[in-house]
């Protein structure tokens, strides 16, 4: 193995910058060496200037979505050595704005996130918890929600998404995903008012199924089967309100 | 508004998005509705090292537990130095807290029944800790966050760093922050603060800990007069990965994990922690505290009986004889960053670890409701020391203890600022002070002739010389010497940023300033305390000295800059000091 390899950056700064261009940057090659490592090479020994978010190194916070080699990555669970010789391009996040080097603008997912109600929403009567004991959830409920909760809003599939790229107006697969994750959680009545925001035209029917965000979801979570389900969740509302009176919906 | 003063922005700005933060903010929210409530964070709340906790939250649950048990081992396992106040009222809280998280959607582990599971934990003498897998931090701050996002009037400012309290006359009456995406540098005025920013994992160069943890909330605290606790108890988790620090979570050993030295020996049962068995027994061997875990460790490299690696002398954790099917349902988290960052699989290999530092039990001085001296100022989570932690922590106390201390703090500092009148004026003068402290001599300054970067790892480097597993004073008094040093040249750092947006030099020349007054309080109180206790052990005073040091060491920054150290009375309610007894 070579001992160094090549980080061909992607650079922006707004206030003196017309748009991004590339930065080259030879860091030593080592076979534990994520993207991260290299990076934070740069930072701390080469260019001080450099700009990218990073914080648990382990692929869990969600912070350091990049685009690596036009791939969106976490830079910390991507390693150098997959790339040699090199060079290894490195970007920001697609379909975000830039707001400097590799950081982006995450705005609108935070704007989008709370339209789904992600959070459990009880009977009103709360009849399904009593206040001093747990809501009983055996491992089959649990198993039945469980991996759309892993979902740690990295953006990698936001990144991915053609129709999002397209319309930033559409929802998106993290949000999606979430809203699935309490509709099937056993404690949770708020299907109903999830699939009011998701029926709209920026909910699911954006989606042409392109499966981008599955694909590159570093945690696993199948975005785009929730998306699925909900489009039949959202086309037997549509068939019901259609057929049935009002009162029987 | 009277003349003289100026209207506060908020009634309650809580500095720390992560368990203890949101926590405390959704109290409020709940019981204070009125109330005017913000968060920032210097990043977005569901990013906070909160995250990164893997193996769950103890809260007695079982019917063959009681609150008594759980004290009792927080006592020992604190080596007596925990308030016995906080932990009574700590144990009794935090089956409700871990239930209301069940309430807001935190997938917990379960029985087949379908009431929630508890697994065993270290120091613990029986199961009670509450898991959601292996990512219980990462599940608990998730749910947290979403809950939150019910609170649309909950306002947040993500991704702003703060930089200074503003405080007069005794009282604390808001922030100075920077906003990183635009760079802009303004006060948010607030009738009460709560300080919950997690931990300092990064004043040392191997640690679990975030990038994040840069200990900002005790530093603010510090500087602004409020005192810091029990700074010199450093905790080292025995198990984290060699070149990366991540961490291996105590659960591993939980349901049956092994230590090994390069003999294949199960050697923690040459250092009074009990006899090896088949299967786990609580408060024993692998179940010990991580304080004597972590010294163990040390001895045996001493013996000669660990395998040496390019990363240090290591031992090994065995997990082969669980099973794939345990694994991959209680560990799964494990075995993923097994195979990632070390290229093992857990189900047929052995995982190389060795001690890291993983938590401070120190931190900002509290009382039991999350008040510090300083009016108006509170802090909870890592961020603070009521404490409950005293001279270690167990193992799944500080999630339960983020949840306990976020909501009390939350609940004191809304009724705090219920009453609490305006800021005074002056207040405006040390803003734009700070301002200008920022702009001109920070930004404003161009390239330096020392680097960040390079202070930084001297630093860190000092740290673990001076106070690792073991400790003497002569070691301390020398790293103390070095943070001097390094205190003097951090001035001469430059920043050749110089954009407003997304400086994340600035924010790095912040922090190193933050970890070297942090540093220092370490080594001041550690070498006072002559004595060895819980995760402070001095081989030059290698006994527990109840006579004289059954008290917490405050330090206190004097207005030149420098310190000082004062004493606190222990509160013992029901449990005097004892020997701590595992395995026997």
């Amino acid at each position: 193995m070579a001992d160094s390899i090549r980080l061909r950056v992607s650079r922006y700064r707004p206030e003196t910058d017309a748009g991004p261009h590339w930065q080259e940057y030879d860091v030593p090659l080592r076979k534990d060496w994520t993207v991260l490592d290299g990076l934070n090479h740069v930072k701390n020994e080469v260019d001080t200037t450099l700009s990218f978010r990073w914080s648990c190194r382990m692929g869990i916070c969600g912070s350091c979505g990049m685009t690596i080699d036009g791939e969106p990555k976490l830079a910390c669970g991507t390693f150098l050595s997959d790339y040699a010789p090199g060079p290894v391009p490195i970007e920001p996040l697609a379909n975000f704005p830039v707001i400097r080097d590799l950081v982006v603008d995450l705005t609108d997912f935070m704007q989008k996130l709370p339209r789904v109600k992600p959070w459990i929403i009880p009977k009103e009567d709360h009849s399904n918890v009593e206040p001093d004991v747990e809501f009983l959830q055996t491992p089959g409920q649990l198993d039945a929600y469980q991996q759309f909760s892993a979902c740690i809003n990295c953006m990698l599939c936001y990144s991915a998404c053609p129709v999002y790229g397209l319309d930033p107006e559409f929802i998106g697969p993290a949000a999606i995903a979430l809203a699935e994750r309490y509709d099937l959680d056993s404690r949770d009545v708020g299907n109903r008012q999830r699939l009011d925001v998701l029926i709209e035209h920026d909910g699911v029917w954006g989606c042409t199924f392109v499966g981008e965000c599955t694909r590159v979801c570093p945690k696993h979570v199948d975005p785009a089967s929730a998306i699925q389900r909900y489009k039949l969740k959202a086309a037997l509302q549509t068939v019901k309100a259609f057929l049935l009176p009002r009162g029987a919906r | 508004m009277s003349e003289g003063a100026i209207g506060a922005a908020h009634d309650v700005l809580i500095v720390g998005g992560g368990g203890a933060g949101l926590r405390a903010a959704i109290a409020i929210a709940e019981t204070s509705p009125r109330l005017d409530v913000a968060v920032i964070s210097k990043v977005y709340p569901m990013r906070s090292h909160t995250v990164s906790a893997e193996g769950g939250a103890a809260g007695v649950i079982g019917d063959d537990d009681s609150l008594e048990e759980h004290c009792y081992d927080t006592v020992s396992g604190s080596d007596w130095l925990g308030d016995q106040d906080a932990i009574e009222a700590f144990v009794r809280e935090a089956p409700e807290e871990l239930l209301q998280l069940e309430h807001w959607g935190c997938p917990w582990s379960r029985r087949p029944d379908g009431r929630v599971a508890v697994r065993a934990f270290g120091g613990m003498k029986k199961k009670r800790t509450w898991f959601a897998a292996d990512k219980t931090g990462f599940h608990m701050l998730h749910a947290l966050f979403q809950t939150s996002l019910k609170f649309s009037e909950v306002k947040r400012y993500d991704e702003e760093f703060v930089t200074r309290l503003l405080v007069d006359d005794g009282r604390v009456h808001g922030v100075v922050a920077i906003g990183l995406m635009s760079g802009r540098i303004h006060s948010i005025t607030a009738k009460a603060v709560v300080l919950a920013t997690g931990g300092c994992g990064k004043v040392f160069p191997f640690t679990t800990n975030a990038n994040i943890n840069t200990g900002d909330g005790m530093a603010l605290a510090y500087r602004a007069g409020a005192p810091l606790k029990d700074m010199e108890f450093v905790q080292y988790h025995p198990t984290g990965l060699p070149f990366t620090g991540i961490l291996i979570t105590e659960a591993a050993r939980a349901e049956g994990g092994w230590l090994l030295n390069k003999d294949g020996y199960r050697y923690l049962q040459d250092y009074d922690l009990g006899k090896p068995s088949l299967t786990p027994e609580l408060r024993s061997m692998e179940l010990g505290p991580r304080d004597r875990l972590s010294q163990a460790f040390v001895h045996e490299v001493e013996k000669g009986r660990t395998t040496d690696s390019p990363y240090g002398p290591i031992v090994h954790l065995d997990l082969r004889h669980l099973g794939e099917k345990l694994i991959d349902t209680k560990l799964p988290f494990v075995r993923e960053l097994c195979t990632k960052y070390e290229r093992i699989d857990p189900v047929h290999e052995l995982i190389p670890v060795r001690p890291v530092v993983h938590y401070m039990m120190g931190g900002v001085h509290t009382d039991i409701d999350g008040a510090t001296p300083l009016g108006g100022l509170y802090a909870a989570g890592e961020t603070a020391c009521v404490s409950i932690n005293g001279a270690n922590r167990l193992g799944s106390n500080s999630l339960p203890e983020c949840l306990v201390f976020g909501a009390r703090a939350g609940r004191a500092a809304a009724e705090y600022a219920s009453t609490a009148g305006s800021a005074p004026t002056v207040v405006r003068a040390q803003a734009t002070d700070e301002v200008r402290r920022l702009e001109r001599d920070l930004l404003g300054k161009g390239p330096g002739t020392e680097s960040i970067a390079a202070i930084r790892d001297e630093m860190q480097s000092a740290m673990e010389g001076a106070a690792g597993i073991f400790r003497t004073g002569p070691e301390m008094t020398k790293g103390a010497e070095t943070l001097a040093e390094l205190q003097e040249r951090v001035g001469n750092v430059g920043l050749a940023d110089t954009s407003r947006a997304f400086n994340t030099e600035l924010m790095a020349a912040l922090e190193l300033a933050n970890m070297l007054d942090i540093s220092e309080c370490i080594l001041q109180a550690g070498m006072q305390r002559e004595e060895s206790r819980g995760a402070h052990q001095r081989t030059d005073f290698p006994a527990r000295d109840d006579g004289e040091f059954l008290t917490h060491l405050l330090v206190h920054r004097n207005p030149d800059g420098t310190s000082r150290v004062e004493r606190l009375p222990v509160t013992i309610t029901r449990w005097p000091p004892g020997e701590r007894v595992y395995g026997r």
